[in-house]
C-alpha cells in the first residue's frame, strides 16, 4: 500500500538534516554535536519518563557518571574513543541498574524525590572526590585517540559530529526495537496502571529497574560521548539544570513520540545558543516560558504540530491523486 | 554542654525550613499538585524584602509587607496559571512549575544580579544572648521562637476554626467536600496565597542560613520537597518533625563528619523515604 510505503519515507528526513547539518554547519558543527549528545539523553529519558512513566529529575546523575567514567578511562586506562564509549555505558548501566533496583519500589512523587536525592548524593560525591573528577577544575587532560585509529578528532569537530551521529543511530534503533516489543507494550501498561500490571502477573518492579538500566547506559553513552568530543568533564555535567533541560527537551518535543527528542533537543539547542549570546541569563527566561507554554498550550509537543502538518500536506496529496 | 547547642542550631534551621516547607506541604496535600516554584516564591519574597530594607524601611515592617506581596501573587498564580494544572497530572505540573522556577530565576538575576543579596539582619538581633553555660546568638533564639508561635498559631487555625476544618475536609475528600457546600476553589486560592506568603516570611527570617541569590529557588527545593516528602503530603505535624530532624541531621552532619554531611543528610532521607515512602508520621485519615 502506497500509504504504509510512503510512511517509512519520513524516517529518512531527520537522517538526512543530520547530514545536510554536516556539511552545511561549518563553525557551527560544534553545536551540532552538542545537540546530537542532547538528543540521545532526551532519548533515554523517553524510554524512562515517557514510556514507563517515572518522573525523574535527577536523570543528569547518569549523564554525569557516564562523563567521569569515560574521561577517567581515557586518562588512566586506554584512550580509544569506542573503548572508552562501552565501558562508560556498561558502568553507568550497573550504576543505573542498583541505584533503580533500590528506588523503584516507591512512585509517584516519592519517587522523583528519591531521584532527586540520588543525584544530589552523586554531585556531593563528585564534588568531594577530586581524584576522580578533579572537583570544581574538572577533568582534564583528555587526549582521544583517532576513532577506529584511521579518524583523528580534528579542530573542527567533523569527526565528533559523525562519531556521537553513528553512536545516536545505534541507540535509536535500539529503542525502536525495544518500544515496539512485548517488553516495550509492557513498560506502557506500567505507565498506565501499574495495579492492573501486577494482576495479570507482570514483575512491574524487575521491567522498572531493567529499563531504568537501560536508559542509565543510554545517557551514559551521552555523557561518554560529551567528555571524549569537549575532552573535558565537570561537575556542571551533573547538575539540576542538565536534568530539567532533558525534561524540557522531552516535553518540548513530544513524549513516546520517536522524533520527539530531536525536535525538542534541536529546538531547545538553537535557542539556547542564540538567546545565550544574547545575555546568559535571559535563555533561562526562554526555556522556562517555553516549558510554561508547552504545558499549557501544547501538551503533546511539537510533535503534534509537525502530525497537524504532516497529515495536511498527505491529505493534500490524497485529494490532488484522486482528481 | 555542647549537644545543647547542637540542638539550638539544629532547631532553628529546622524552623526556617518548617516555615518556608508548611506552604508546600499544604499544596502538595490539598491541591496535590507538585509545586516546584514553591522555592521562587519564596525567593521573590526575600528580594522584596530586601529591597524595602535597603530603601530603609525596617527590617520587621518589610518582612510582613513582602509576606503580603508574595501572598498576593501566589493567589493571583493560583487562579491563573496553577487552575489549569489540577486535572493535568504530575509530570505536566513538574514541567510547569519547573519553569515557573526558571523564569524567577531569569527575571530575578536580570533586575538584582547573580550575586548573592545581602538582607541585614536589625540590630535587636544580631547580638549574643546569655543562655546560662554560654552566650548564643540572638538571631538564632528568633527564629526558634518564631517557629513555635508561627506552628502554635497554624496548630490553633487548623484544628481549632472554621477554615482549618474546611482545609481538612478539602485535604482528605475534596468532593466531598465541595458536595456539603465548601466553596473548594476559593479555599485553593487563600491557602495557596497563605502558603506563599508564609514562604516569604521563611526566607526573609532565614537570610543568614539560606543565603538569598537568584538560584536559591532550585537550590533548597530538595530540602523543601524532603521535608514534605518525609512528613507527609498535607501533614503539618509531620512537616513540622519532618523540619526540625532534618535540621538537627544537618547540623550534627556539619559538626561531626564536616567533609560527609551532605551526603548524611541526602543518605538519611534516601533511607527515609525507601522505609516510610508515605511519610514519617501517618496522616489522620489513614487506614
Amino acid at each position: 500500500m502506497a500509504g504504509a510505503r510512503l510512511g517509512a519515507l519520513w524516517h529518512v528526513v531527520p537522517w538526512v538534516t543530520a547530514l545536510v547539518v554536516y556539511y552545511t554547519a561549518g563553525g557551527y558543527l560544534s553545536l551540532g554535536t552538542n545537540v546530537l549528545i542532547m538528543i540521545l539523553l532526551t532519548l533515554s529519558l523517553d524510554l524512562v519518563l515517557g514510556h514507563a512513566g517515572i518522573v525523574t529529575l535527577g536523570h543528569a546523575a547518569y549523564f554525569g557518571f557516564g562523563a567521569y567514567a569515560a574521561g577517567n578511562f581515557a586518562v588512566h586506562v586506554h584512550n580509544g574513543s569506542l573503548a572508552g564509549l562501552l565501558f562508560a555505558g556498561a558502568l553507568t548501566g550497573v550504576f543505573g541498574l542498583l541505584t533503580g533496583a533500590l528506588i523503584l519500589h516507591t512512585e509517584g512523587v516519592t519517587l522523583m524525590m528519591l531521584t532527586l536525592a540520588i543525584a544530589s548524593l552523586v554531585a556531593e560525591f563528585a564534588n568531594h572526590a577530586h581524584f576522580l573528577t578533579g572537583g570544581d577544575d574538572g577533568l582534564q587532560g583528555i587526549r582521544m585517540a583517532p576513532l577506529l585509529g584511521l579518524f583523528r578528532f580534528d579542530l573542527y569537530g567533523h569527526t565528533a559530529y559523525l562519531y556521537s551521529l553513528g553512536v545516536l543511530c545505534a541507540w535509536f534503533v535500539a529503542t525502536w526495537r525495544i518500544v515496539r516489543s512485548p517488553f516495550g507494550r509492557s513498560l506502557d501498561g506500567i505507565r498506565q496502571s501499574p495495579r492492573r500490571m501486577r494482576a495479570i502477573g507482570t514483575p512491574v518492579w524487575r521491567r522498572l529497574v531493567a529499563v531504568y538500566g537501560l536508559s542509565a547506559a543510554m545517557a551514559g553513552s551521552a555523557g561518554a560521548l560529551s567528555a571524549q568530543t569537549t575532552r573535558y568533564a565537570s561537575l556542571s555535567a551533573l547538575s539540576i539544570l542538565v536534568s530539567g533541560t532533558a525534561v524540557v527537551t522531552l516535553a518540548l518535543g513530544g513524549t513516546r513520540r520517536l522524533y520527539g527528542a530531536f525536535l525538542g533537543a534541536t529546538v531547545y539547542g538553537v535557542v539556547q545558543s542564540f538567546a545565550a549570546e544574547i545575555d546568559p541569563f535571559r535563555w533561562m527566561l526562554v526555556v522556562g516560558l517555553m516549558l510554561m507554554g508547552v504545558v499549557l498550550f501544547a501538551e503533546k509537543g511539537l510533535m503534534s504540530l509537525v502530525d497537524l502538518g504532516r497529515n495536511a500536506l498527505v491529505g493534500a496529496f490524497r485529494r490532488a491523486a484522486r482528481r | 554542654m555542647l549537644y545543647v547547642t547542637l540542638l539550638l542550631d539544629g532547631i532553628a534551621y529546622g524552623m526556617v525550613l518548617f516555615i518556608i516547607s508548611v506552604g508546600l506541604t499544604v499544596t502538595m496535600g490539598l491541591m496535590r499538585v507538585v509545586n516546584l516554584a514553591h522555592g521562587a516564591f519564596a525567593m521573590t519574597g526575600g528580594y522584596v524584602a530586601a529591597t524595602l530594607v535597603k530603601a530603609g524601611v525596617p527590617f520587621f515592617l518589610a518582612a510582613a509587607l513582602s509576606a503580603g506581596a508574595v501572598g498576593l501573587l501566589g493567589a493571583g498564580a493560583e487562579l491563573t496559571i496553577y487552575r489549569p494544572l489540577y486535572r493535568k497530572g504530575e509530570l505536566a505540573q513538574a514541567l510547569m512549575t519547573f519553569g515557573l522556577a526558571f523564569v524567577a530565576i531569569a527575571v530575578l538575576t536580570m533586575i538584582y544580579g547573580a550575586r548573592l543579596e545581602p538582607l541585614p539582619l536589625p540590630k535587636a538581633l544580631a547580638g549574643l544572648v546569655d543562655i546560662g553555660y554560654r552566650t548564643y546568638p540572638a538571631y538564632r533564639l528568633f527564629l526558634i521562637a518564631v517557629g513555635l508561635v508561627l506552628a502554635v498559631i497554624l496548630w490553633r487555625v487548623i484544628d481549632g476554626s472554621l477554615y482549618g476544618a474546611r482545609l481538612r475536609a478539602a485535604v482528605d475528600n475534596p468532593r466531598m467536600a465541595r458536595a456539603v457546600g465548601i466553596n473548594v476553589n476559593r479555599l485553593f486560592t487563600v491557602t495557596f496565597g497563605a502558603g506563599c506568603a508564609l514562604a516569604s516570611l521563611g526566607c526573609v527570617i532565614g537570610a543568614e542560613l539560606l543565603p538569598l541569590e537568584p538560584f536559591y529557588a532550585l537550590r533548597y527545593l530538595v530540602l523543601f520537597l524532603v521535608v514534605v516528602g518525609v512528613g507527609g503530603y498535607g501533614n503539618f505535624k509531620g512537616s513540622f518533625i519532618a523540619a526540625l530532624t532534618i535540621g538537627m541531621i544537618d547540623s550534627a552532619g556539619k559538626f561531626f563528619f564536616p567533609g560527609v554531611a551532605a551526603y548524611l543528610l541526602y543518605g538519611i532521607v534516601l533511607a527515609l523515604l525507601l522505609w516510610r515512602p508515605h511519610g514519617l508520621v501517618p496522616p489522620r485519615s489513614a487506614g
